[in-house]
């Protein structure tokens, strides 16, 4: 009997197999709308809160304020105003009838030397911005105000966890439409189990690190824009850290999602199968806020491998870290990673073709 | 040739599979019969490495399949499934990708099946959107788009109208006249006399029969005679040692030792025989009788 003729398929390397398994992942996710949209809907939060952010940390918008000849260098070298020179009194005093300004400065013959003419509300700020205080002097000054390290604590912690749960959830939800539809039957005999979730685990981790990198590149651009250069460079580095952090992170984190939800076989079950690792996820957001000004909170967390990617960026911001440190952090993640990985992948091939009730987690893992 | 030798499975303390050796041969269709939970399933799948037996071996040309060769195999599983958010032929395409065949060479391969499915024009469809019977021809293209070597298939022909069944048929007659073994299960008994050289019965997890289709029904043709005359044959019930299963008036189908039928023939010639010959039974006796 002669071999079937016709083009013969070419043995498939298993790197092959996981590029044609990872690709497909992204392009199915860059077609789903629930995608786009939260992934949108991040970002916008992200924007919102660096906007907020932003205004929190200034004391509110420059005032316009107009000068003649002889005040000019009243406001001079004064922070938070915006000037107009006007050529006579009767000029300021109409601009500021105008509403173009909110006050105007005016030669006067008290002591001081100049007055403020305003519309119908003094105008407090300038006021302070004027008023002579005496120079103050910090024997242990903070690097950062209190605010400000509460909205980059919430920025770490809110992109960790939302990017985390979506495309923890992305990898559960296949793993579990592969087994809901059966289809996986069909691709378990083409390629093996392990190429399956490599190529799984790397697609949703690119587009993890495609979305984590878009929303540094947005937040850095957001801070440049809202003038606060001082912050930026305060936080260029623990930014670029959290995004190497994370995306070792969410390997381990994309591995335990895919074994827990190969236990069940349908989608009403996911949530219930990987409750553990969302509530695993959530710890180190809700962490990261309440112990913000923890030190010793926050050190445990810089190291334990789920919750360093936001507690280590955030040590750094702090100035609390040493240069050795984030390298000690992030090899302690790539072992735990590469440990989760061999766990996981076990569970996850010993239940991918059982169908029906929920594998439990030991069982899966001894056979 | 595929050949397997002494398979057993058990789940838990239940014996799936018990024994179980047979053989597939290349070129020809092969029909696996056998009633619910009888154990095609779970031969199917020790065929195709997604479960491992407890005992036994799976060979193809004398050598133990591996993964290298199961991806020259296709499989059509029992619980049918694609992914429902993909296009007709991007996913199979893609399955063919999986196992192995370059970007065009999927391409093709799929517009080329999925016209002889008559499923071109559901092409760039979301699977999710195909009546459940278009589902299935595509399913039954995701088995064949890599031309296999074996092809296994659990019930393609369930759930299909008979133009389907027929388009279906031929695909499968063309695969095996390129060379394919072709093993397919169904409860379709006439289909599989139709289409099938060669035929497995399996039982309760042994195998009661398995050959080519007419050794099967020569050796099952036991001492069943069909005698036709032209005149009655109110006679043939008093003949000790003859049970009458079926008779129209100058014609009986009957059970009796050839001694028996010796002497019934010799009395019929008396009656002006038109015909006497031994019983050759239909797929679906052989099935009842070789099951029991
Ligand atoms: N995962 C399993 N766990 C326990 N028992 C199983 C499992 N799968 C099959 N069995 C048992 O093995 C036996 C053979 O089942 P199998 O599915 O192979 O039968 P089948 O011939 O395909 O039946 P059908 O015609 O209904 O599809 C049955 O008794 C069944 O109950
Ligand atoms: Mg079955």
């Amino acid at each position: 009997m002669s071999a079937p003729s016709g083009e013969r398929a070419r043995l498939l390397p298993f790197r092959s197999a996981v590029a044609l398994v990872a690709s497909r992942e992204i392009r199915m996710a860059l077609r789903s709308k629930a995608f786009l949209i939260s992934t949108g809907i991040l970002m916008l939060a992200v924007l919102a809160s660096i906007v907020i952010g932003g205004f929190a940390s200034r004391s509110g918008s420059d005032t316009a304020v107009a000068v003649v000849a002889e005040t000019s260098s009243i406001v001079d070298g004064v922070d938070g105003l915006t000037v107009t020179s006007a050529d006579s009194e009767s000029d300021a005093e109409q601009l500021v009838r105008d509403g173009k300004v909110s006050a105007a400065v005016l030669p006067s013959d008290e002591p001081l030397g100049y007055r403020i003419v305003a519309l119908d509300e003094s105008p407090g700020s300038l006021v302070q911005r004027l008023s002579v205080s005496p120079s103050v002097e910090l024997l242990t000054p903070s690097q950062q105000d209190g605010a400000l390290v509460y909205f980059v604590a919430l920025g770490f912690g809110l992109v960790f966890f939302m990017s985390s749960i979506t495309f923890g959830s992305a990898i559960a939800q296949s793993v579990v439409e592969e087994k809901q539809t059966r289809v996986v039957e069909i691709l378990l005999s083409a390629i093996p189990a392990r190429a399956l979730l490599a190529g799984k685990v790397i697609g949703n981790s690119v587009l993890a690190f495609g979305q984590i990198v878009a929303i540094a590149l947005l937040a850095s651009v957001g801070i440049a824009i809202n003038g606060a250069g001082s912050l930026l460079s305060a936080i260029g580095a623990p930014i670029v850290w959290f995004v190497v952090f994370f995306t070792v992170g969410f390997v381990l984190l994309a591995a335990l999602f895919a074994a827990t939800a190969a236990t069940v076989s349908r989608q009403q079950d996911v949530a219930t199968a990987t409750a553990p690792v969302t509530t695993l996820v959530m710890i180190p957001y809700l962490a990261i806020l309440f112990f913000t000004s923890n030190e010793a909170v926050l050190t445990v967390m810089s190291y334990v491998p789920f919750s360093s990617p936001v507690g280590m960026p955030m040590r750094l911001y702090l100035g609390q870290a040493q240069w050795w440190e984030p390298l000690l952090s992030l090899a302690i993640v790539i072992a735990s990673t590469v440990v989760v990985i061999a766990v996981g992948a076990r569970i996850y091939e010993n239940s991918l073709l059982r169908m029906g009730s929920k594998v439990s987690l030991r069982a899966a893992y001894k056979r | 040739m595929l050949t397997l030798t002494g398979i057993t499975k058990t789940y838990g303390d239940r014996r799936a599979l018990d024994d179980v050796s047979f053989g597939i041969e290349r070129g020809r269709l092969t029909g696996f019969v056998g009633a619910n939970g009888a154990g095609k399933t779970t031969t199917m799948r020790i065929l195709l490495g997604l479960l491992v037996p407890d005992g036994g071996t799976v060979e193809q040309d004398g050598m133990v399949v591996g993964a290298d060769q199961r991806r020259r195999f296709g499989y059509m599983p029992e619980e049918r499934g694609l992914y429902p958010k993909m296009k007709v032929a991007e996913q199979i395409e893609y399955l063919g990708r999986l196992r192995g065949m370059g970007k065009r060479s999927a391409a093709s391969a799929t517009a080329e099946l999925l016209e002889r499915l008559g499923l071109s024009e559901r092409a760039g469809d979301l699977v999710e959107k195909l009546s459940l019977g278009n589902q299935q021809r595509a399913q039954i293209a995701a088995a064949l788009v890599h031309d296999p070597d074996v092809l296994v298939l659990d019930e393609p022909f369930s759930g299909l109208d008979p133009l389907a069944v027929d388009s279906v048929a031929g695909v499968l007659s063309d695969a095996a006249a390129r060379g394919a073994s072709v093993l397919f299960s169904s409860h379709q008994l006439e289909l599989v006399e139709r289409l099938c050289q060669d035929i497995v019965v399996i039982a309760g997890g042994t195998i009661r029969a398995s050959g080519s289709a007419d050794a099967l029904r020569d050796q099952n043709a036991g001492s069943r005679f069909e005698l036709l005359v032209r005149q009655d044959l109110e006679w043939l019930s008093a003949v000790d040692g003859v049970r009458i299963l079926q008779a129209r008036p100058g014609w009986a189908l009957f059970e009796a030792s050839p001694e028996t039928a010796q002497r019934v023939l010799e009395r019929a010639i008396g009656s002006g025989v038109v015909s006497f010959a031994p019983h050759r039974p239909s797929l679906t006796e052989v099935f009842r009788e070789v099951v029991q």
